[in-house]
């Protein structure tokens, strides 16, 4: 079976999987990063939300073969105390309900404030709305962005 | 001496008494201690709360968590009476057990409105108790002290004693036996938004949903069924499966066929590599078209009466007003997908599930290893949503079947195909309705419901002899408006579509119906539709003030654009009153968007306020979703829909403004998880019509109907 590096929150992982092993199911089943969720396993609904390299990006349809040497971040490394200003504002406004969409929601909304650090309504809307949440999170996590960016500064 | 648990203890003794990565759910805090051989000195009144010597509060939850927050509103009943200081308080889930907590099945918006009294009883016994303990110890009157913030004490001298010091000589007490409630005047904890005991769990990866347990030893399992209803296996090739990198087997079980595997990418391949040929059986012959040929016809035939006033024939010089509403199967589509863990041993079984029937889960595991339910151990997870979905148990006979057979703890996961394929669906429906006006008030209204029973789908026995199903007619019986002659029946269409309870069940159906046709006689009445409903609801307060309430937020008669509307609905369901205004702009091609919906709520005493809120945001968002789109279709005895491409949610671009307005009240609490919804869609269908003239009677809107 091949083998593969990969950087997940800073740390260094050597692993031996499938190549189409996608990433999502890398983090859960053999590295425990279960934050990480499955919602639809097509890139539909963006509980799988991550970073590669900063980018948002679904790890149900990423392969591990296409990630040897690339940098992963997930829900886990934006901060276990909540300090991150993100998980500060989700929790402010009481944002999850159930929670399951939440660590996609949270980590598509911190590449978002990457790229543009005072997003408006509409900016949201657009970076957020591949993004489900059957709760019907979607006016407290809106909410939750523009607070994240005000904490900021 | 006294023995204080620190937090890496409690860690560690939970870490050897179950799997690692349960902390805080594998079992109760009292038995992980005395597994540890911990001498414990905690005070335990009753099964709702445990008061450990070091001043910490375990208030055990027993309905499950699936977003509603019932595992803060839950615990801050009892802190109220108990006069905890919220600080002290942690909750705990409980695992499944037959009777120690009474019904643990979470649905019908009632966990609140069914443990409130028991669980303010708990508190107050375990206060009074610890005010004894106090006054014991200063050898004063118990008159003469109180409990506040999570302390004893006695009040002309000052003196104090954490809860926690009394915790050994309270736990010595007799138990009053009819413990003082507090006069709801004095709450201090109840009707003030407390933050989500949960919510930071949920922020950061922590939280612990079915789909994230690991045990050791665990292998992968998924299930492919026949996607036509009633289908079954003729015969399987599994050889191209078994290639798969990482299966170990793949077998028939029950309800189909099971692939085990090293990890979940394992089985999700083997399933897609799976050749099965099924015999589709009968029901391969039916699509949705076919399934409303036969709801039409047998809707014209005879009907179950389930409520008569009146006469229904003394219209002859009425004007008559008819209309046919239609609403179509849809899904419950949590996000997360039906999961567990389930490991059985020689003599015992331990299930790790999202469920909302841990007890249902027991007695099924039961019954199928055939082994006292004593030894089976439900171990309740975080939900990844329910929405009535949970409410089966389908999903953890499949995984009872696949550990029995290997002998190991087995991770069933079903694919988000499966889960969309193998819901147990709303009904769809069609409601007839006929009113008839006399000098502009409402002489007769007759609503006739055609749509599969879920009852009788389950129980087909109870209903041969013409019973009628009372849940059918939930929000339809009910009709709250004051007209002489009202005429409810109900016919039974059931087909091989499994249908099950689905967030407000047949509120949702029923309510579009009314709410809309009730506009459809206020217009031709030429009446404004608030103030017609008004007049017909001077009876009953509750329906009226919920309706004023939302119309007055929303503006309801003001100047509006000529491609904007407004519209308004109202209803009653699980003891609990709610309106809403919706107000919507529909574009030339027609486009449909939804502006705003503001809502008002009648939901009693309420606990928890922003916990209410946020169930109302919620249910409004769900109920868009149906509105707009959410549409199951069978073509060939299937599912057509697979995936979020085609059974698609409302997403963050399309969500209104959405206000919350909550009435004041002293009533006993009522539900709040569901009452929400069944308003929603005929808000936003009469809002249509207010736009554009057009009448919407069948759910999703799509946009032929606007144009």
């Amino acid at each position: 079976m091949p083998k593969f590096t990969l950087y997940v929150n800073g740390k260094t992982h050597r692993l031996n999987v499938v190549a189409d092993m996608p990433l999502l199911w890398v983090l859960r089943d053999e590295l425990g990063y279960t934050g990480t969720k499955y919602g639809c396993g097509r890139g539909l609904c963006g509980a799988c939300t991550i970073h590669v390299d900063g980018e948002a990006t679904r790890a149900c349809m990423t392969a591990v073969e296409n990630l040897d040497g690339a940098e992963i971040t997930t829900i886990e490394s934006l901060s276990l105390d909540n300090s991150h200003p993100l998980q500060k504002a989700w929790i402010a406004e009481e944002a999850p309900q159930c929670g399951y969409c939440q660590s996609g929601q949270i980590m598509t909304a911190a590449a978002l404030l990457k790229r543009n650090p005072n997003p408006d309504d509409a900016d949201i809307d657009s970076a957020m709305k591949m993004n489900l949440c059957r709760c019907g999170t979607y006016g407290r996590v809106r909410k939750a962005i523009h607070r994240a960016t005000e904490d900021n500064g | 001496m006294r023995q204080v648990l620190s937090r890496r203890d409690f860690i560690k003794i939970s870490s050897t008494a179950g799997a690692g990565l349960m902390i805080g759910i594998t079992l109760p805090y009292k038995d992980r201690l005395v597994a540890a051989g911990v001498v414990e000195q905690t005070f335990e009144p009753n099964v709702w709360v445990s008061i450990h010597p070091d001043n910490t509060i375990t208030i055990m939850a027993a309905k499950s968590e699936m977003g509603q927050h019932i595992r803060t509103s839950l615990p801050m009943i009892v802190a109220e009476e108990l006069e905890a200081d919220w600080s002290q308080v942690k909750v705990a889930q409980a695992d499944a057990h037959p009777d120690k907590y009474g019904s643990q099945g979470t649905g019908g918006s009632g966990s609140i409105r069914r443990s409130f009294t028991r669980l303010r009883k708990a508190g107050a016994t375990a206060r009074e108790m610890l005010v004894q303990a106090g006054a014991d110890k200063w050898d004063v009157s118990k008159a003469e002290c109180i409990a506040e913030k999570g302390k004893i004490l006695h009040v002309s001298s000052g003196k104090t004693f954490t809860f926690g010091e009394l915790a050994e000589a309270a736990s010595k007490l007799p138990a009053p036996e009819d413990p003082l409630l507090k006069n709801p005047r004095d709450f201090k904890l109840i009707g003030n938004s407390m933050p989500g005991l949960d919510t930071p769990s949920r922020v950061n990866g922590t939280a612990q949903f079915g789909m994230d347990i690991q045990v050791p030893n665990m292998v992968y399992a998924a299930v492919l069924r026949c996607p036509t209803f009633g289908g079954k296996i003729k015969s399987f090739k599994s050889q191209k499966t078994k290639k798969v990198n990482g299966i170990i087997d793949t077998f028939e079980i029950d309800d189909g066929i099971a692939i085990v595997g090293k990890n979940t990418w394992a089985v999700i391949k083997g399933q897609r590599a799976l050749d099965v040929n099924w015999d589709h059986g009968d029901f391969a012959n039916w699509n949705s078209k076919q399934i409303r040929d036969m709801m039409e016809k047998k809707g014209a035939g005879k009907a179950i009466v389930a409520r008569e006033d009146g006469t229904v024939v003394n219209v002859k010089n009425d004007q008559i007003i008819s209309a046919q509403y239609e609403v179509p199967f849809t899904h419950h589509a949590t996000m997360e997908p039906m999961n567990c863990v389930v490991h059985v041993k020689k003599n015992t079984c331990e299930i790790w599930a999202p469920t909302q029937v841990p007890q249902r889960i027991q007695t099924t595991a039961a019954k199928y290893l055939g082994m006292d339910v004593k030894n089976i151990t439900v171990h309740v997870t975080l939900l990844g949503g329910g929405f009535g979905r949970r409410l089966w148990a389908d999903f953890v006979t499949d995984a009872l079947q696949v550990s029995k057979r290997t002998k190991k703890p087995v991770k069933l996961v079903w694919t988000r195909e499966d889960d969309i394929a193998h819901d147990f669906f709303r009904p769809t429906s069609i409601h007839k309705l006929q009113g008839s006006l006399s000098k502009k008030t409402v002489n007769l209204w007759k609503h006739r419901v055609v749509a599969p029973s879920i009852s009788g789908q389950m129980a087909p026995e109870r209903f041969k002899n013409g019973r009628l199903d009372r849940s059918a007619v939930n929000g339809a019986s009910n009709l709250p408006y004051a007209i002489p002659n009202v005429l409810v029946d109900y016919v039974m269409t059931n087909t091989e579509v499994p249908v099950g309870w689905w967030r407000s069940v047949y509120n949702s159906q029923n309510a579009f119906a009314n709410e809309g046709f009730i506009d459809e006689l206020a217009e031709a009445a030429g009446k404004d539709s608030f103030q017609f409903r008004l007049d017909l609801l001077k009876d009953s307060p509750r329906h009226m003030g919920v309706l004023k309430l939302a119309a007055e937020k929303a503006g309801w008669g003001k100047k509006l654009g000529k491609d904007n509307g407004m519209g308004i609905a109202v209803h009653e369901s699980f003891g609990s009153w709610a309106a809403m205004v919706a107000e919507v702009t529909v574009g030339e091609k027609g486009t449909l968007k939804i502006d705003k919906i503001t809502s008002a709520i009648d939901c009693g005493l309420v606990i928890n306020p922003d916990g209410v809120k946020a169930q109302m945001e919620s249910a409004i968002v769900y109920g868009l979703t149906s509105t707009l789109k959410g549409e199951i279709t069978i073509e060939k005895g299937a599912v057509v829909q697979s995936n979020f491409h085609d059974f698609e949610l409302l997403r963050i671009d399309e969500m209104p403004k959405v206000n919350v307005y909550i009435v004041k009240s002293a009533e006993p609490p009522g539900g709040a998880g569901e009452p929400g919804l069944p308003p929603v869609a005929p808000a936003v269908a009469n809002a249509v019509f207010a736009a554009t003239g057009k009448r919407i009677r069948r759910l999703p809107i799509k946009p032929e109907d606007l144009i």
